[in-house]
């Protein structure tokens, strides 16, 4: 062993390396302060390890980033943790390297001969800071995508170069495959390799002018091995298992939420894949950067300048002042100066971030019923000046502080709007992860054509755009609507449509004229309603109940698959009831029984086919033909004709999600709720 | 440190050769030379790279045609903003497809044939603006800028300008709109070419 030991040395020196590695001595002994240097590059350790591996699965393009990350999250063995690593180490590594400065500012370690090292780590810091603003982008999901947007349309307002600048940080015109591709070279490549070269000049510098130690030392000197290599380890290991708590944490939900969690929970956050398309109110920049975002909300009101000013100049001048701390320095007062400049930069960025934060958040620990009267009081005053003038019959003070209250509701309102963005977009992410977690798995075309073409994603969205105008769909458990929103609707509750609760409630005196049925519409005083009035309270409970579960299952909805076969006894029952010239048939087509031409056709009626028939023409003979109250048709023209309102796929969605047909894993098939039989 | 701070640095100078007029020019000549050379080998990969990183300078969003957006019936004229994806041909490196590419917010006033169109992109920064019906006012979730119905900023705001105008017009009951985008930021609403 020996001997090949002193071949090695004779060949390559290694011995004095080692040597000059480990044995530097270190004044006054080791200190527990001097650990976060090592701390750091510790971090960045993990960092590039973890890195590499994640590379192995990473592939950057837009159908395919997201999808990569994905698996490497839910489908992978200890993707979670790797994932999680990589995300929470880069966040101890911003912590950590403000630690870093703070000491070394303070500590006075900037001062000659150590001013280029200063500036060193200067860079460094740069460099760490663009490779967390690179890496958020890369997994291409809604956060990464909308937040990147809004610091590459920033560069925009540079003078003369911002133009080209973003192009040629975008990789075109418009965020794509080379947004991507670019993000990611700079990310795994150009910043890393940059790093490694600033970090070996930081640390040779660091050991030519030594341990900056306090003069005179409190202990006798000791060697950087093992004494300082041991606390550096302890604190290596403290960063360690800080950055794993941060990981596993979510574990918590298991005892909070009661049900066993996924792997799709645990670790770093990954959000639905990007869709410029797609609305996306929750966008906001890493936690580190948010001091940045609310800065730039101090800017109101001062146009482009403003911008340029909160988004560029300021920043930039405060990296030049740290960047002339150490000359600063040499005077008798600027070290004072440099301290009280950090901790006041410090405080600044503390109070933002925290501004920003509450910003956010208040609605969570503000009691929301302090606002239902100032709530009531701005619906009765409104917002126009002039109102509000005479209102307080122009009492400045009152007007004053009608002002702050309406000021403190918009707050609210404004954290409200965010919070219930934050969880709509927690729900898509769920949503998309469970359906490419299906046996179909993701398409070619990526991950965003899953929820593009998903029901329950898109059915509430084109149902507020198009039918939300007219219809509601809530359950009538709900609390009740405020009068603007009853005002509002004008046409029947479609919750549950053609279930039996449904149909129980059409063939029920007294709902049948609410607003939940006809109450609104012109049928109010139409047959149906008479006949159910008249007719119905003279039927045996039972026949009502046949009768519903038979019109029910035509509807062959998903939901009720199980009781339509259970009840097949009391649903033939019920079709003799609905086929009776006397009764249904009199006025409705249903199968052989009745005519078309009085009465929408209850053959198959609530079915997918009777849905997309009804909702494209409701004019149809085999629907209200001329006794049509108001409903649009919205796809009139044959075949998928760009004449039509909605287009086939659109309507497809909207029905699917009337009727609860979408896909859900096997565990979560909805179930019908009983209804007495 | 294992050493005492170096008084002498390791790398010593080159001791000096004797100094004749043929050494010199020869050296004159070996310099210059390992520099051309050097430069040559050097710059041919980096000047070859810049070419490639610089493309997308060249890149223009293809002149945009007018797109269907929607049928004229889908917008009642009661004044009310709604907000239409915008479904085109996109062309992303070496893809081209249909798809969303966007939003525009479509309008009509009472009585009016011809909507107004605002584009869904927030001139400040560039998030998704959002329509709150109850304040009747747009509003952008990033950093708090607002705007009537109409588009026009809400002071104080820290958008620039108001919100994006885009050509629209009405063919065969349909409405079509010129979709573009712009540059944010900036006090005049520049289009992204």
């Amino acid at each position: 062993m020996k001997a090949l030991l002193d071949w090695l040395d004779d060949r390559t020196g290694i011995r004095d390396l080692a040597h000059e590695a480990l044995f530097e001595r270190i004044p006054g002994g080791s200190r527990w302060r001097y650990v976060w240097g090592s701390t750091l590059v510790f971090a960045f350790s993990v960092q590039v390890i973890t890195g590499i591996f994640l590379w192995m699965c990473y592939s950057p393009s837009t159908q395919t980033a997201w999808e990569s990350v994905y698996f490497i999250q839910n489908q992978m063995l200890g993707g979670w943790l790797l994932r999680g690593l990589h995300h929470f180490m880069a966040q101890a590594m911003v912590v950590l390297m403000a630690l870093h400065l703070m000491q070394v500012v303070i500590d006075g370690a900037y001062r000659a001969p150590r001013e280029v090292n200063f500036w060193l780590g200067l860079v460094l810091m740069q460099i760490v800071l663009g490779l967390s603003l690179t890496g958020y982008l890369l997994p291409w999901d809604q956060k990464g995508y909308w937040a990147t947007r809004v610091a590459t349309n920033l560069l925009s307002v540079v003078p003369l170069v911002g133009a080209p600048l973003q192009q040629l940080v975008v990789g075109g015109s418009d965020y794509g495959h080379h947004t991507l591709t670019r993000f990611f070279a700079l990310h795994a490549g150009v910043l890393p390799g940059l790093l490694v070269v600033f970090l070996v000049l930081h640390v040779k510098l660091f050991r030519r002018h030594g341990i900056c130690s306090k003069e005179p030392p409190k202990a006798a000197d000791s060697l950087f091995w093992p004494d300082q290599v041991l606390k550096d380890a302890v604190a290596c290991l403290a960063v360690l298992i800080v950055v794993l708590v941060m990981v596993v944490h979510p574990i918590n939900l298991y005892y909070s939420h009661s049900g066993p969690i996924s792997v799709s929970q645990l670790g770093a956050e990954l959000g639905a894949p990007a869709d410029p398309s797609n609305q996306y109110s929750a966008a906001r920049p890493e936690w580190y950067f948010l001091f940045l975002f609310q800065f730039l909300k101090l800017f109101e009101g001062q146009g482009e300048q403003g911008e340029l000013l909160g988004a560029v100049v300021i920043p930039m001048s405060v990296m030049g002042l740290l960047f002339l701390m150490p000359l600063i320095g040499r005077w008798q007062l600027g070290h004072r100066f440099n301290i009280g400049l950090l901790l006041i930069l410090l405080a600044g960025v503390g109070l933002l971030t925290g501004a920003a934060v509450n910003e956010d958040y208040r609605a969570r620990w503000t009691d929301s019923a302090e606002f239902v009267a100032i709530a009531a009081e701005v619906e009765k005053v409104g917002t126009d000046p002039d109102k509000i003038a005479a209102h307080f019959g122009n009492d400045q003070l009152q007007i004053a502080q009608y002002r702050q209250r309406l000021a403190a509701l918009d707050k609210f309102e404004k954290s409200k709007d965010y919070l219930a963005a934050v969880e709509s977009a927690e729900h898509e992410a769920e949503r998309v992860v469970t359906l490419a977690s299906s046996d179909a798995q993701i398409p070619v075309s990526g991950a965003v054509t899953l929820l593009r073409n998903d029901p329950k994603t898109q059915g509430p969205k084109i149902f507020a755009r198009i039918c939300g105008n007219c219809h509601t769909h809530r359950p009538p458990t709900d609390a009740a609507l405020s009068e603007a929103a009853q005002a509002k609707i004008s046409a029947p509750n479609l919750y549950g449509f053609a279930s039996r609760a449904w149909i129980a409630g059409l063939l029920d005196p007294k709902q049948i004229v609410n607003e939940n049925y006809f109450g609104k519409t012109s049928h109010k005083e139409g047959a149906m309603v008479g006949f159910v009035q008249e007719t119905v309270p003279g039927l045996a409970p039972e026949e009502i109940q046949n009768t519903v579960a038979a019109l029910s299952a035509e509807a062959e909805l998903k939901s009720q698959s199980e009781l339509d076969v259970r009840d097949e006894a009391a649903i033939v029952a019920g079709r003799k009831l609905i086929a009776d010239g006397d009764r249904c048939a009199s006025c409705h087509k249903f199968r052989e029984a009745g005519e078309l031409g009085s009465a929408p056709d209850l053959t198959g009626y609530g079915s997918r086919e009777w849905l997309l028939g009804m909702i494209s023409n409701p004019k149809h003979e085999r629907y209200y033909r001329d006794d049509n109250d108001r409903m649009p048709a919205f796809a009139e023209h044959a075949g998928d004709s760009p004449q039509n309102r909605l287009s086939a796929h659109a309507l497809g969605l909207v029905v699917d999600w009337l009727r609860g047909e979408w896909y859900e894993p096997p565990a979560n098939e909805p179930v019908a709720e009983p209804v007495a039989m | 440190m294992a050493k005492p701070l170096p008084s002498s640095n390791p790398s010593q100078p080159a001791a000096k050769l004797p100094a004749t007029t043929v050494a010199q020019r020869r050296g004159f000549m070996t310099e210059a030379g390992a520099i051309v050379l050097g430069a040559i080998v050097g710059l041919v990969p980096v000047l070859s790279g810049l070419a490639v990183f610089f493309d997308p300078l060249r890149r223009r969003n293809r002149a945009s045609k007018f797109l269907r957006v929607a049928s004229l019936d889908a917008l009642p004229d009661d004044g009310v903003p709604r907000q239409f994806p915008v479904i085109a041909e996109r062309v992303d490196a070496w893809n081209r497809s249909d798809e969303p590419i966007g939003a525009v917010y479509l309008r009509r006033s009472p009585g009016q044939e011809k909507p107004e169109c605002l584009t869904a992109t927030c001139p400040h920064a560039g998030c998704f603006v959002d329509y709150d019906e109850d304040s009747k006012t747009f509003k952008c979730p990033c950093h708090n800028s607002s705007f009537e119905p109409d588009g026009k900023v809400i002071e104080p705001s820290p958008s620039p300008r108001a919100m994006d105008t885009l050509q629209c017009e009405i063919k065969d009951e349909e409405i079509l709109v010129k979709f573009q985008t712009f540059y944010s930021g900036k006090t005049e609403k520049v289009v992204k070419e």
